[in-house]
């Protein structure tokens, strides 16, 4: 809890206009708190960019192997780290959550009674992807990491 | 013998307590700050007291300097929208007790919308995509007496005839925040007020100016505006609905 600034309440005594020190912390207002609809779609655009980053790579890398397939395959060992294998889970996570949400969306705007259950369809969302993730990840970094 | 000692004056039966509430303002005068900055106010105020009567404390006992927008102060008239603790209320409908004061309340100007000073934005832009859905009866008809509606006919747009205009659901909007020229949830709502009412003949029009880049499919069902509505309208339904009219190509 901050600490309370004695100079708002006790103005009226000094000078009539003392503006107390601004406050530095937040700056441009503070953040608006929306619910389970604005963090999913926040999710969905920052899955969504990501993907697209990913996917130009991919194109890229995949192209290669037309133009040279020693350098394709210079490529492609060096993603066998345990970095890259980190990268791919969070490139499952952040597909499976952007096609699930994507259907969640397509139910808000098609069915007629979607935006009454918009909340408990994003928590349907979050548990399928977890069952999902737990389904992958344990056989993903036994392969990443088990050598 | 059993003379029990004075005691210290009990509260009287009944008295209501007073709490001291921090409210942290965003405040901005445009002709002295260069930038918004946050001022701290400590106020007495009972948990039945709303955030609009901390403010009056605030602008009548403490700081005159305070600007902000309030007309009937009963949910009515849609003037004191602001963003209380990071969400938009009117405050006039936001009760101390519904908060937490053991921590300071934060109130800001409504985003989105030209800050003018402290707690009052320009209202402009607002009101002028809501004049562009053209809100308002168009009828070709003259019928003799009334014009006839059946209850079912009537409750096909009941919601959204509740709109007070107050900008809380369009200034929740983070397509609005980025995007100016989407016409907002409030502009919608008061289209699908005339688009579904079965005594105006102007449908098609509305349908037509909302089906533009920047109409009814910026909507991207975020559900600010349904949780901002004091007034419990069914915003983003009201959206959809709109949106599926569109693609039937009749409401």
């Amino acid at each position: 809890m901050p600490a309370k600034v004695a100079g708002a309440g006790a103005s009226s005594s000094s000078a009539p206009l003392t503006v107390p020190a601004p406050r530095p912390p937040v700056i441009a207002g503070t953040l608006y708190r929306g619910h389970e609809g604005m963090w999913s779609w926040v999710l969905h655009r920052i899955t969504g960019v990501a993907i697209y980053f990913f996917l130009l790579v991919h194109i890229l890398d995949t192209a290669l192997v037309r133009v040279s397939p020693e350098a394709y395959n210079v490529v492609i060992e060096s993603y066998k780290t345990p970095i890259m294998g980190l990268g791919e889970l969070a490139l499952v996570g952040a597909i499976g959550f952007h096609a699930l949400n994507g259907l969640r969306i397509i139910l808000v705007d098609f069915w007629s009674v979607g935006t009454r259950h918009q909340r408990a369809l994003f928590w349907g969302v979050l548990g399928l992807w977890a069952v999902l993730m737990i389904g992958f990840a344990p056989r993903h970094l036994i392969h990443v990491f088990g050598g | 013998m059993a003379t029990t000692a004075p005691e210290a004056p009990a509260q009287e039966v009944g008295a209501v307590q007073a709490f001291t509430v921090t409210l942290i303002v965003r405040r901005f005068d445009p002709e002295k700050d260069a930038e918004p900055h946050w001022q701290d106010f400590d106020v007495e105020m009972y948990s039945t007291d709303r955030v609009l009567d901390a403010l009056h404390k605030i602008k009548w006992d403490q700081d005159g300097t305070l600007a902000f927008r309030r007309s009937c102060a009963h949910g009515i008239c849609g003037s004191d929208a602001m963003r209380i603790n990071g969400r938009n209320r009117l405050a006039c409908k936001t009760l101390i007790k519904d908060l937490d004061i053991s921590k300071p309340i934060y109130v800001e100007a409504i985003k989105g919308l030209p800050l003018e000073k402290d707690l009052i934005v320009d209202m402009e832009p607002f009101f002028e995509s809501y004049r562009q859905v053209q809100p308002f009866l168009i009828a070709s008809s003259k019928p003799e007496k009334e014009r006839l509606q059946t209850i079912e006919q009537r409750a096909r747009f009941d919601d959204t005839t509740k709109c007070i205009l107050c900008a809380a659901c369009t200034s929740s909007c983070p397509v609005f925040w980025t995007d100016g020229q989407y016409f907002g949830p409030a502009a919608i709502v008061n289209a699908h007020r005339f688009i579904f009412d079965s005594r105006d003949d102007a449908a098609q029009v509305r349908l037509d100016i909302l089906n533009d880049k920047e109409g009814v499919w910026r909507c991207r069902t975020t559900f600010n505006c349904s949780e901002a509505c004091p007034r419990g309208i069914e915003v983003t339904k009201a959206i959809a609905e709109v949106k599926q009219a569109i693609l039937r190509g009749k409401p």
